[in-house]
């Protein structure tokens, strides 16, 4: 009998074989990302040495890719060439003060961030953390406070009857109107736990939970639905980008 | 210096972020830029960190020849490889341009790598959909039939049936049902969930602001 060891080589070596008569029959590219894809898909089959090595580089690229854009867009583009500037417009043209130079306390405060590194001074990277928690803080409070907020209540806060183009009264328009203001009224009182959903509040709960239902079943099927959608991408990607067997 | 600097600074920041919405004017406007600006340049330092870590983690794997160090060496090399690609020989700051080295790793690794980790999930959405869609009561039989009319109205054959098949009114194929689910009973959810997400974010960022929450100066 065979050593599972020899088999799995024989498994590695016809693999790279295979993958290479296609590379050169179909392209590099594509050929490098049909190999990934697959390696991915392979983890239906069971957590294998392929997954592994198609989800580690998964983890070192995806690394490696947000910190070459975070780089460019954000430590270049406005620390370097931002200073630079500042530079330029405050010596070279004797132009005084560039509100640019205020990117060098972005550009201290992104250093105390490493100062993590050092476990004695690792104390000072809660400053330029406080600037990140107490921007988002702010910006969540004001941008919920209006889209999520405001915008929604607005939207919900409208006359029920509704009319055709005719005039008349539309009274399918009409009562859906209704269920969706009475769905986010109850919606509402359902996830207000400071009182015991008991007689009449715990009714109005009642068709809170119903509605919610609803909407995880929608959501749930459009979620299932954008899935679908992905996975007919990769497939139409190996059948027809790669393999090219269909047009 | 170690907790209240912290607070202060949040307190400060925070508060011209809200106060520049009510007076999106000079000086309170430029205060703002700035801060945003920091934010950016701040987060560009701090997936220094995030990789720094990586790196440390996966070189000491490798260099005790702990359990499966060879998967932590592929994530050092392709770390490696889109690092010294995206730095060094993608034109600079134009590295998003079509036709630059990094854009080659971009299309033809890292966008099929992570199509294919949301596409892989489809399968498992299909166990849990037959998991979470049996009618054992009311609400659960709710939940059914809003995701039966989504999925089947929004592919062809939902119309194919109620309306070649069956040839039914208009009103009831199930394309138009599908949008009524989602305009209304799905909207009227959607809203008081985005309601009380706000409620919740709001006072959870004053909390912060005001500096009653403040576990990210706790430790040492």
């Amino acid at each position: 009998m065979m050593n599972t060891k020899v088999v799995g080589y024989i498994v590695i070596a016809v693999g790279i074989a295979v993958f290479a008569i296609l590379a050169a029959s179909q392209g590099l590219a594509v050929t490098l990302g049909a190999f990934f894809t697959i390696g991915i898909f392979s983890f239906l089959y069971k957590d294998n040495p392929y997954y592994k090595f198609s989800e580690a580089a998964f983890v070192g690229i995806s690394a490696g890719y947000w910190f070459v854009s975070l780089f460019w867009q954000n430590m270049y583009s406005k620390l370097f060439v931002g200073v630079g500037a500042a530079y330029h417009t405050t010596f070279v043209q004797g132009g005084g003060w560039d509100d640019r130079w205020m990117m060098l306390i972005g550009g201290l405060l992104g250093v105390l961030m490493l100062m993590r590194l050092f476990p004695k001074a690792g104390w000072i990277s809660r400053w330029p953390l406080a600037v990140v928690v107490g921007a988002t803080a702010g910006l969540y409070f004001i941008n919920y406070f209006v889209s999520n907020g405001i915008l929604q209540l607005g939207a919900s806060a409208g006359p029920l009857q509704r009319y055709d183009a005719a005039g008349n009264l539309d009274l399918w328009a009409t009562i859906s109107q209704a269920i969706l203001v009475i769905g986010t009224l109850s919606g509402l009182i359902y996830f207000y736990f400071s009182k015991e959903h008991k007689g009449a509040f715990g009714g109005v709960a009642k068709i809170g939970i119903w509605t919610l239902m609803l909407t995880f079943g929608a959501s749930f099927g459009y979620t299932v639905m954008s899935r679908l959608s992905l996975l007919i991408g990769r497939m139409d990607y190996l059948m027809s980008d790669w393999l090219q067997l269909i047009n | 210096m170690k907790r209240e600097v912290p607070l202060i600074i949040t307190a400060v920041v925070g508060i011209m972020y809200i106060f520049q919405y009510f007076v999106p004017h000079e000086p309170v406007s430029r205060f703002s830029d700035w801060f945003s600006d920091w934010f950016g340049i701040i987060q560009a330092f701090a997936i220094w960190l995030g990789a720094l870590n990586l790196m440390k983690l996966s070189l000491l794997k490798v260099a005790r020849r702990k359990k499966d160090w060879m998967y932590s060496l592929v994530t050092i090399i392709g770390f490696a490889a889109i690092f010294i690609v995206g730095i060094f020989f993608s034109r600079g700051a134009n590295f998003q341009e079509p036709g630059t080295r990094f854009m080659f790793i971009y299309d033809n690794v890292y966008d099929p790598l992570s199509s294919t980790m949301f596409a892989l999930l489809g399968f498992f959405v299909a166990s849990a959909s037959y998991r979470a869609f049996r009618a054992r009561n009311k609400e659960a039989t709710m939940l059914l039939l809003a995701a039966f009319f989504v999925m089947l109205g929004r592919v062809p054959v939902g119309d194919m049936i109620t309306k070649e098949w069956l040839q039914l009114p208009h009103w009831l194929w199930l394309s138009n049902w599908a949008d009524w689910v989602m305009n209304i009973p799905n909207t009227a959810g959607q809203r008081a969930i985005m309601i009380g997400i706000a409620l919740g974010i709001m006072s959870t960022s004053l909390r912060i602001i005001l500096g009653i929450e403040r576990t990210f100066v706790s430790g040492d």
